[in-house]
């Protein structure tokens, strides 16, 4: 469970044909097979996060369609769930109660919710503070909640939107070693938007490369260096060159 | 001069007179009374608050309403309200009424409208109907501030009790001081106004501290 198909997506804010309207994204196709985790990359404003929320059904597409299996995505629900950067855990909820919220609203009786809330937590590695609130909780543990939170849902797709964007850099290589860890034990497709090179090389199957606005996708690039991926590999530092060149073409395009 | 501005001394003389006769809290209860039967009508300022916050077009259709009653201060419906209930509880009731009920409503549907627009989207995108994310997203991230306008309602209402009561009615603390003005008992009025005082103070005291147990995690009522 778990194809996404993205077919000639397009977004328009404004209206079409009118002076001030904006061009999110034009023409975007890719797919991701089920259980891979693919990232979309590129520089802030080249439309990656209304892809997202159109993917999460948050927005509607102007034109084509975003797909999980054949469904089109309509409405924002647990199918395709999304982490956000800034975590939004509930603050008046402790860890387990956020945690348990996507289960209570799928109306789950008390004790399943307990023990699928309790795997969750000792998966991303917070047993001992299920009582915490977020406001007790590092930036760290606060994204690991939001993890859990996500995958206690069993969601179809996993949205993340630059979820390690607010974390230093050593805790942000240890959330994406965790992160690959809590996937392949829990495999589900994932896409993940990064502005950071580094970071899609390190936990992609696939990189969409997207252009600066409007919003195409540049190259789409499949990764099979075998995990957990080593940053001094001759192959990952070819491609980490490889994708720096595209990024670094965009940004010239933009100058001019 | 002594009649003007008593001493301290004549001032808690009087006091430990009144409190020993039963009258100061005979018309402190009434006052109490007004004042709470008054907030169990001005509560409806939360949902309206909410449902105004939540819903652009109910915020539309009442507001312009709301903005023209809002200015006139509670003690101009003094006259109007004694013809509409005559002089006793009712009337009292309806004038701290309108002391309370704007500020309580207005931080209501500030308090919606200020709640991280990414809660709500993280609700929804776990799979929250919209009555679920009423009670559990909306409902509780304006609570804080509900609690502000609860207070400054409180406060409004306080003040506003006191006026009433110099006007329209047989007991409750405005009415006291007005009855010993009558009779030239400075003494009996500072008492009167101290007491008001510090059961303002109580009341907006004991909500903080109320607020701060109830929500441990808001920032903004730990401060």
């Amino acid at each position: 469970m778990g194809h996404l198909a993205i077919k000639n997506l397009s977004k328009v804010y404004g209206d079409a044909g009118t002076t001030g309207n904006v061009v999110a994204l034009r023409d975007v196709s890719f797919e991701v097979p089920n259980h891979q985790f693919c990232a979309i990359l590129g520089h802030s404003g080249c439309g990656k996060t209304t892809l997202l929320n159109i993917a999460a059904g948050f927005e509607p597409p102007t034109t084509g369609s975003i797909a999980v299996d054949d469904v089109p995505v309509r409405v924002p629900g647990w199918q395709n769930t999304m982490i956000f950067q800034d975590y939004a855990l509930f603050p008046w909820m402790d860890v387990s109660q956020n945690v348990g919220f996507g289960l209570e609203m799928k109306g789950l009786p008390s004790h399943k919710r307990q023990d699928i809330t309790r795997h969750y937590v000792d998966l991303v590695g917070l047993a001992g503070f299920e009582d915490k609130f977020p406001h007790q909780l590092s930036g760290g543990m606060r994204q690991r909640v939001a993890i859990a939170r996500a995958l206690a849902v069993q969601p179809h797709l996993l949205l993340m939107d630059e979820p390690f964007a607010a974390l230093d850099a050593q805790n942000r290589s240890f959330m994406q070693d965790e992160l690959v860890r809590i996937w392949e034990r829990e495999p589900k497709t994932v896409v993940l938007v990064t502005h950071s090179i580094d970071e899609a090389i390190k936990l992609s199957d696939c990189i969409a490369v997207m252009t600066r606005r409007p919003g195409r996708v540049k190259q789409f690039i499949n990764v099979d260096l075998p995990r957990p991926r080593d940053e001094d590999n001759k192959s990952y530092l070819q491609l980490k060159r490889h994708l720096r060149a595209l990024i670094h073409e965009e940004v010239e395009v933009q100058r001019r | 001069m002594a009649v003007l501005m008593p001493a301290p001394t004549t001032i808690a003389r009087t006091a430990a007179g009144m409190v020993a006769s039963g009258e100061l809290f005979f018309h402190l209860a009434a006052s109490l009374k007004r004042e709470a039967a008054a907030f169990m009508v001005a509560a409806t300022a939360i949902p309206l608050g909410i449902a105004m916050g939540w819903w652009r077009l109910v915020y539309n259709q009442v507001n312009p309403i709301m903005e023209i009653l809002r200015p006139i201060p509670p003690l101009a419906w003094i006259p109007l309200s004694i013809l509409w209930f005559g002089i006793g509880d009712a009337q009292n009731e309806f004038i701290i009424f309108l002391g309370m009920f704007f500020p309580i409503l207005i931080n209501t549907i500030v308090g919606v409208k200020n709640i991280d627009p990414n809660l709500v989207r993280a609700a929804r995108s776990l799979g929250a109907p919209e009555h679920k994310l009423l009670s559990r997203i909306v409902l509780k991230g304006s609570l804080p501030q509900i609690i502000t306008g609860v207070r400054i309602g409180l406060g409004v209402g306080w003040m506003a009790l006191v006026a009433a009561e110099l006007v329209g009615a047989n007991s409750g603390l405005g009415f006291l001081i007005n009855d010993a003005r009558s009779m030239l008992r400075t003494d009996s009025i500072v008492v009167g106004m101290l007491t008001i005082g510090l059961v303002g103070l109580l009341i907006d005291t004991a909500i903080r501290v109320l607020g701060r147990r109830l929500l441990p995690w808001s920032l903004a009522l730990s401060r």
